[in-house]
């Protein structure tokens, strides 16, 4: 099992298996981590926002810092019309990074590195996003691909360009958060693997490598997390502001 | 050197998994449909029930200290401005009145000066004149003195020299004849006993 860097994305059943129908909705290690990361979230935020002393404290300060940094995030991308939709960005963040970041801790399981739950978020988002834009714009909403000041001759081009480009928005979404998780600790895995095999004498220069990756990684685990906040961001600010 | 070996070993490694993979699960776990729903499930569940939780509870929460915490510093800020400015208004009284009441002592005490300077003038004034007059009444008893003082020194000369006599010669003089000779003496000798 060791051997193989794969096998830390292996999911398996925690418990009996529980059927609704024809689908089968045991739980996992992959539901384990998505509870622990929701709940972790939760517990950290209700503990910042229970008291409000005007020096906050040190777990208030975190909250606070959260809070202000996504709202600065979300009015900086999509403007003031995208307040609503705070607490939905602010969630997904939180999740996204949270389960990012137990990921990095050993013998843990990556959630967002496995394609099906980036690909629901990111599908989501993106029939969320959809539905927002019909909704303001009506049918206009479809100008978003005909951008203005395009030459007649490219217009038909640059209209299938640019459909192709939205509907491939949810894809390039969740491949980026999935594919950058799973590079990361399949790397994470080789090293490990090479500093056993390599033994006491040649396995120092691939733990250097490893220790380096760990902290490489801790950056990529916070940075996809904003990365795929920020793009669902400006697709919602697509929809709230008809550019084009 | 060793670098490249590792680099080659990681390179050929990868292409190692490959293969272990082609054999063992036909590939990654993430492409194996078997938890797709129960991973869906779980996901729609629990990040359903963190954003409820979130943007019901917590968020609008931290929203609300924020902007409590803000109202509040601007509200500390206005009061410190306002003490501020009533220190300085209090500052500024405080200045008038030290300078109002230095300004009144001055005149206090030029006045008090001035009223003790009549008054030592006066009260002088007055010493003089009573000096003056005792003086004057002095000179004048000085003068009635020096007036009356022949007299009764002649006086006296003629008593003890008419006692004188009587002693020497036993029998009384004419007591005229004897005070005529002190006159004459006296006239005479006058500048000698009572000259200045």
């Amino acid at each position: 099992m060791a051997a193989n860097p794969m096998s830390q994305f292996d999911v398996y059943r925690i418990g009996p298996e529980i059927k609704i129908g024809a689908f089968d909705i045991s739980f996992t290690n992959a539901s384990l981590f998505m509870i622990i990361s929701t709940v972790s979230i939760l517990l950290v935020f209700n503990l910042g926002s229970k008291r409000n002393s005007v020096l906050p404290n040190k777990i208030q300060l975190l909250a606070e810092l959260s809070y202000t940094f996504v709202a600065k995030m979300i009015s900086d991308t999509a403007g003031s019309k995208a307040k609503p939709y705070f607490a939905f960005i602010f969630s997904l963040f939180m999740f996204v990074l949270f389960c990012n970041m137990f990921g990095m801790i050993p013998y843990t399981f990556t959630v967002t590195s496995h394609i099906i739950v980036t690909f629901i978020l990111a599908s989501f988002i993106f029939i969320g996003v959809t539905i927002i834009g019909f909704i303001k714009h009506g049918f206009g909403y479809l100008k978003l691909f005909v951008p203005s000041g395009v030459p007649a001759v490219l217009l038909p081009l640059i209209v299938v360009i640019e459909i192709i480009s939205y509907l491939s928005r949810p894809i390039s979404l969740s491949v980026r958060l999935f594919a950058n998780m799973m590079a990361g600790h399949t790397m994470m895995k080789v090293f490990g693997g090479f500093v056993i095999s390599l033994g006491l004498v040649g396995g120092w220069l691939p733990l250097s490598f490893s220790v380096a990756l760990t902290g490489l990684e801790i950056l990529v685990a916070f940075l996809q997390a904003y990365v795929f906040a920020i793009l669902t961001c400006i697709y919602l600010n697509d929809a709230l502001n008809l550019h084009h | 050197m060793i670098k490249k070996i590792y680099f080659q070993s990681i390179f050929f490694s990868f292409l190692f998994f490959k293969e272990a993979f082609a054999a063992e699960s036909g590939g990654m776990p993430q492409l194996n449909p078997e938890f797709w729903i129960s991973q869906i499930f779980w996901l729609i569940l629990t990040f359903g029930t963190m954003y409820v939780v979130l943007s019901k509870f917590i968020l609008p929460k931290i929203s609300n200290n924020l902007e409590s915490r803000k109202s509040q510093i601007l509200e500390n800020i206005e009061a410190a401005e306002k003490q501020r400015e009533d220190s300085e208004a209090k500052l500024k009284e405080y200045d008038e009145i030290i300078l109002k009441s230095k300004s009144e002592a001055k005149t206090m005490f030029n006045q008090t000066r001035e009223k003790a300077l009549k008054d030592i003038v006066a009260k002088k004034e007055v010493l003089d004149q009573q000096i003056d007059d005792e003086i004057n009444k002095a000179e004048k008893e000085i003068e009635v003195l020096r007036v009356s003082a022949p007299n009764k020194i002649n006086k006296i000369a003629i008593e003890t020299s008419s006692e004188l006599l009587e002693k020497l010669i036993g029998s009384g003089v004419n007591s005229s004849s004897i005070s005529a000779i002190v006159d004459d003496l006296s006239k005479r000798n006058g500048d000698k006993y009572y000259g200045n």
